[in-house]
């Protein structure tokens, strides 16, 4: 497959079924570089989230099991720990549809996500300045409510809240979610600074997959439950199929029932 | 491979809009309902007939009523022994005021006299929601008690507050034992039940499941919430009302208000939980449940510790055993009897394969 | 007229007493969203936890310190053993689940420390002193004293602690709190731990008040409309609502329910809560529940 060695993330051939019927990953596999951004894509149900919440363990909250393979963390299994000793760890993740805390203030929020870390007051004060200065807007409405911020501002607190665990790597979780296209590029630029100034380690599952391949190193492409290809961003994006049925750009050539009989082949072929 | 939907296509719209649109399902109904009309009468007992299935059935039907309101419509309602209290009350003062008032019609009004007081207590839910709401219906517990007990015209100034209910004569006909009160209940459940299952997949009951989850969007997209939340209330206090006749008059044969108190109430709910909200077998399942436990533990702690503990104790022991029993159901199934019973066809579905 | 101002402080006071209850469910609402009903069967557990340890000769302090432990041991192991398990399910499973703690609760404690009733007695004098002319019960007094500290330490607790953020967090959205790292377990823990603090005073000024008996449980359908008018998630409201309840609830008793040949109390203060739902539908200082589509 592809990189090995100095991996931070390994997952190895998961399964996971839900309430003990419903079987939605397929075999999972997938490998996150150290300080690299790695896209998941996919379409609606393709599995995405639930592959994230497989890695931070919150899937068990929602009656669903990993019933095969590993996960390993820095060459450490972690498909046993709960969500607060993964934090501790250093993986945090960032759930869709950004989940703040609606009756805390921003500044508040920020700070819940310092929980875990048992360090003094004025460590806590210099991280929160430190998230400030990434997310600008958050400083002025520091006081107000979380819940009557827009969406934006709650995507920028979300990742922040993450980022206040200092973490070696985030889940992010369809930061595009709902947000207006100058918005979206506006955090991945973001996502980028944080992945090259503080070497956090990103799995980003994303719908959004032309933002996504530009920004990430790395794309796996999950359908209904199996990783179906997989590669450099660059040469995902070039790809025929992906740039057919995802990106939604004809090659130009005129288009026949054959090739796309080519791509599902190839699809069955790889799974 | 028995229960397997194959093979069986729909040819036409009625075909694929029954109640039951799996063959098999069907037959199971079948089955249920002919054991329930053509043996049971004549192999139960008394002691069956009285203690046994016609407190069942009308917990059944009352529970029904209670899953239309909570399980459809998303609204917690703690008050309602209240609405089967007036129903029995409407009953009885309809009879006996009203000359020569037929008990089947007698019912009805109870039914459409709860409904009436349902829709009024019904009103804080367009305002309140949640706990708030759930909190606010035991108002309507309290006072309804309240009323029944301080307003002796009500009772007809009986000096007790309990009093015999009259009887039931359909042309010419007593129900007077118990195999013919249980049967009458069985056909009025059996009809309301139906009505219910049927009413669930119609625009009103999609509406409420709408205004269930979430209302406020509901609203957005256009579904009236004031008639669709009091509708809901009027007509799960309907189904509480006439359950609430049958208890009075199939199963106790008095009418009183302490037979309504909010352990009724939280009775109702318990049902509703350990059978699945939003399922209409689910009432029958968790009144099964509640009918059938206490029994059961009866029998088992009188056998096993006879004589060893005192009469206090076992029936502290007992509420302990009930208790646990009903947070380990919680605990195991929150969605409740209905769901593992899904659940089952569903594997059934798959079997012989795992997934 | 001075019959009415002694009623009214005496409804005061008296509701005062009712908010203690409802401090029990505002603190576990707040952190897990459960509506615990069982907050009655605990107040009954606390006060008869301590009077039948009291009736072996254990000294007073002592056995207050007993009491407690008991107490926040049996809040831990609810947490454990009956809410865990239940994470992530609709608000209603475990509300009826704290229904069936209830019972369970109701059971044990007598169970345990057999159903005759007791009387207890704090040692607070409670002969009532003439203030201007007003006659106010001592004993209330001290109740209204003991609510006062407690609601004021509470509130310290959940705005200025970092375990007290969590919580609040966790009351907003515990997968999200989860995702961050915040234990629920633990945060839970401390709450219930503290909500069986809460019952153990309330146990304990009840009980003098009524005895202990199995009647103490029924102190939460007191509670309740306290919880509707203040709102569920607010420490002051608890108190505010306490006060508005009891006040209006002995005046009515007064002055209206003999109109009504009394017994009125059952489901006045209801109603009352109610016509102040429909003005504020979250309560007087309920926290606004922020709806948008
Ligand atoms: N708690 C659950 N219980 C049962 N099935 C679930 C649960 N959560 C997800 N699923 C199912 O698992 C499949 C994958 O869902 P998942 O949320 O992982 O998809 P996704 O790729 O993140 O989609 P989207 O882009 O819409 O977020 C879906 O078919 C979904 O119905
Ligand atoms: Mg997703």
């Amino acid at each position: 497959m592809s990189v090995q060695g100095n991996s931070i993330l390994t997952v190895n051939n998961i399964e996971v079924i839900y309430n003990r019927v419903i079987l939605v990953l397929k075999g999972v596999s997938l490998d996150v570089p150290e300080g690299k951004i790695v896209a998941l894509l996919g379409a609606n149900g393709a599995g995405k989230t639930t592959t994230l919440k497989a890695v931070s363990n919150l899937l068990r909250a929602e009656r669903g099991d990993v019933t095969k393979g590993s996960i390993e963390f820095r060459g450490k299994r972690v498909d046993k720990m709960t969500p607060p000793e993964l934090v501790k760890q250093g993986v945090v993740q960032v759930m869709e549809g950004r989940r703040c805390f609606s009756h805390l203030t921003v500044e508040e929020n920020l700070l819940t996500g310092a929980y875990t870390r048992k360090v003094g007051r004025a460590e806590i004060k210099r991280d929160l300045e430190r998230v400030y200065a990434y997310f600008l807007p958050l400083k002025q409405r520091r006081n107000s409510q979380a819940g009557y911020t827009s969406g934006g501002e709650q995507q920028m607190m979300a990742i922040g809240r993450a980022l206040m665990a200092q973490p070696a790597m985030i889940l992010l979780d369809e930061p595009s979610m709902g947000l207006a296209p100058q918005l979206v590029e506006e955090i991945f630029e973001i996502v980028r600074d944080l992945n090259q100034k503080e070497k956090v380690s990103f799995l980003l599952a994303e719908q959004n997959t032309n933002v996504a391949l530009r920004f990430a190193d790395f794309g796996y492409i999950l359908e209904n439950g199996r990783v179906v290809m997989d590669g450099k961003a660059a040469d995902l994006a070039a790809n025929e199929d992906v740039k057919e049925f995802y990106l939604g750009i004809s090659s130009g050539a005129r288009k026949s029932f054959r090739d796309a009989k080519h791509y599902r082949r190839r699809k069955r072929w790889l799974a | 491979m028995i229960y397997r939907e194959t093979g069986q296509y729909k040819s036409n719209y009625g075909a694929d809009e029954q109640i039951f649109p799996i063959r098999q399902d069907r037959i199971g109904v079948m089955i249920i309902l002919a054991l329930a009309y053509l043996v049971v009468p004549f192999i139960g007992n008394d002691y069956w007939f009285s203690a046994i299935l016609i407190p069942f059935l009308v917990l059944s039907l009352a529970a029904i009523g209670l899953n239309l309101l909570t399980g459809y419509a998303g609204q917690l309602s703690l008050g309602s022994a209240g609405f089967m209290a007036v129903g029995a009350f409407a009953a009885y003062n309809f009879m006996l005021r009203i000359e020569g008032m037929p008990f089947l019609l007698g019912f009805i009004l109870a039914g459409l006299s709860a409904a009436a007081v349902g829709i009024v207590f019904g009103l804080p839910s367009l305002r309140v929601k949640g706990f708030y709401l759930a909190a606010a219906t035991l108002a309507s517990q309290f006072f309804i008690e309240w009323v029944l007990t301080k307003f002796p015209w009500f009772t007809n100034y009986s000096a007790s507050g309990v009093i015999t209910a009259q009887k039931m004569v359909l042309f010419g006909y007593a129900f007077d034992t118990p195999v013919s009160r249980y049967v009458l209940t069985l056909v009025i459940v059996t009809l309301l039940a139906l009505v219910a299952k049927n009413l669930v997949r119609t625009r009103t009951g999609r509406d409420w499941m709408a205004i269930r989850d979430m209302d406020v969007a509901a609203e957005v997209i256009g579904i009236p919430m004031l008639k669709t939340k009091l509708l809901a209330f009027a007509i799960s206090s309907f189904y509480l009302g006439v359950a609430g006749a049958l208890w009075a008059y199939c199963y106790l044969g008095t009418v009183e208000p302490q037979a309504f108190e909010l352990t009724r109430s939280f009775q109702l709910l318990f049902i509703i939980i350990i059978g699945g909200m939003g399922t209409i077998v689910g009432a029958f399942f968790g009144a099964a449940f509640i009918v059938f436990f206490p029994i059961f533990l009866n029998l088992f702690t009188s056998t096993v510790f006879a004589g060893q503990l005192d009469p206090g104790m076992l029936s502290h022991l007992e509420q302990f055993v009930f208790g646990s029993l009903i947070i380990f159901f919680l605990i195991v199934e929150p969605l409740g009897l209905a769901r593992l019973w899904q659940l089952g066809k569903q594997k059934l579905r798959l079997w012989p394969f795992p997934h | 007229m001075l019959f009415f101002i002694e009623v009214l402080i005496g409804g005061l006071l008296a509701g005062v007493m009712y908010s203690l209850v409802a401090l029990g469910f505002v603190l576990i609402y707040k952190a897990s969203g459960v509506l615990n009903f069982a907050q009655g069967s605990m107040v009954l557990f606390a006060a008869l936890s301590f009077v039948s340890i009291l009736a072996m000769g254990v000294p007073f302090w002592l056995a207050l310190l007993l009491t407690l432990a008991i107490m926040v041991l049996l809040g831990v192991v609810i947490e454990k053993v009956v809410l865990r398990p239940l994470v992530n399910q609709p608000q209603i499973t475990l509300f009826m689940a704290t229904i069936g703690l209830s019972i369970l609760i109701e059971a044990l404690g007598q169970m345990i420390w057999g159903s005759q009733v007791h009387g207890l007695d704090l040692g607070i004098n409670d002969i009532p002193f003439n203030f201007y002319g007003v006659f106010i019960s001592q004993f209330d007094l001290f109740a209204a004293g003991c609510a006062a500290v407690l609601v004021a330490g509470l509130s310290l607790f959940f705005h200025k602690t970092k375990i007290g953020r969590a919580l609040r967090a966790v009351a907003d959205d515990h997968q999200a709190a989860m995702s961050v790292g915040i234990p629920l377990k633990h945060v839970w823990t401390v709450v219930w731990a503290a909500a069986g603090f809460v019952a153990l005073v309330a146990g304990l000024l009840w009980g003098s008040r009524l005895g202990v008996q199995f009647a103490l449980t029924l102190v939460v359908l007191k509670a309740l409309p306290v919880l509707i008018l203040g709102g569920f998630t607010s420490v002051p409201g608890a108190i505010v609502g306490g006060l508005i309840i009891g006040a209006t609830e002995k005046l009515a008793e007064v002055f209206i329910g003999p109109y009504f040949g009394g017994g009125i109390e059952n489901w006045f203060p209801y109603a009352l809560a109610l016509v102040f739902l429909l003005i504020r539908p979250d309560g007087l200082f309920g926290e606004k529940h922020i709806e948008r589509v």
